[in-house]
């Protein structure tokens, strides 16, 4: 497997818009977090959803983001986390992540 | 007249939903073209509805008295959860997360209602809300409070949304009381809830 990202790289998801199958959800598009770990290679379900096979298969990652830098006036704690599965083809590198 | 301890809701007798009639005609098309037979739809929700969240506990209590399995859960859930014998159908992904003192772990799928269904059946109706999937990766701690659970600010909240290939389950912390209880004794603590991160188990209160 020649995953791009290794876990504890920052990342940002690509501010893009979800043509047809959406896996990424709308909430974390344009945000930037950290990979939590590689979850392996999977077909990419944008194709399968349309009766294609999906290959080639493509490196899914869990990326946790912090609750406050999602969402201005969160509730919580500073420390509270969202995590979700997301494709590579979705990453790009972070040069650092929000203070 | 028979007189029975229970009320009867009105028949469900009114027009189908636009569902309801897709999935009855495509079922009807698949079964006429011979792709699968009536037998082979029973006995597939058959197998679902026998899998429920005692297979879960099951899990959880053989992690709570024996911590290399628990290592072994938490690094491969498939893995550990066929290791007892239950079958996980074909290649699941099981992702297990664990609770601690400073950690509390819900889980949601935003997109649609990916579940742990293959280890603890289906999920809850409030599950598949829009209500749930929208507000709980929102507002987390005031969802959970809705639950009965409100949780200090020294416990960090962290919410899994299942976007894609893993299915998750929380693994509750083993509570205070339970020493010296079995591992039966111990599933039976561990409610459907518990897995999705709503609830955590509580011992049974002991009589001093």
């Amino acid at each position: 497997m020649s995953a791009r990202f290794r876990p504890g790289d920052a990342v940002a998801v690509r501010r893009a818009p979800s043509l047809g199958h959406l896996r990424t959800p709308h909430y974390v598009k344009g945000k930037m977090g950290v990979v939590e770990r590689v979850c392996g290679d999977f077909p990419n379900p944008e194709e399968l959803a349309y009766a294609r096979d999906g290959l080639p298969k493509r490196a899914l990652y869990r990326v946790r983001f912090n609750q406050r830098h999602l969402w201005p006036d969160y509730g919580g704690t500073d420390e509270d986390t969202v995590d979700v599965e997301i494709y590579e083809h979705w990453l790009e590198p972070a040069e650092e992540l929000p203070a | 007249m028979n007189e029975h301890d229970h009320g009867h809701p009105p028949d469900q007798g009114g027009p189908m939903t636009h569902y309801q009639i897709m999935e009855e005609a495509l079922r009807g098309l698949l079964i006429e073209k011979g792709v699968f037979t009536a037998e082979d739809v029973r006995r597939e929700v058959e197998k679902m509805d026998a899998r429920t969240p005692a297979r879960g506990a099951r899990v959880v209590a053989r992690a709570w008295a024996d911590p290399a399995y628990k290592e072994r859960l938490l690094s491969d859930g498939t893995a550990a959860c066929e290791e007892l014998g239950l079958d996980m159908g074909q290649t699941y992904h099981l992702v297990a997360v664990e609770n601690t003192a400073e950690v509390h772990n819900v889980i949601v799928c935003t997109l649609c209602s990916c579940y742990p269904r293959n280890l603890i059946g289906l999920p809850p109706d409030w599950y598949k809300s829009r209500a749930y999937r929208t507000r709980l990766v929102r507002e987390p701690r005031e969802v959970l409070k809705e639950f009965g659970l409100d949780l200090p600010g020294e416990v960090t909240i962290r919410v899994h949304d299942s976007t894609a290939d893993m299915r998750y389950m929380v693994l509750p912390a083993r509570p205070a009381g339970t020493e010296g209880m079995s591992e039966d004794e111990l599933a039976a603590l561990i409610t459907r809830d518990c897995f999705i991160g709503v609830a955590v188990p509580r011992a049974e209160a002991v009589a001093s």
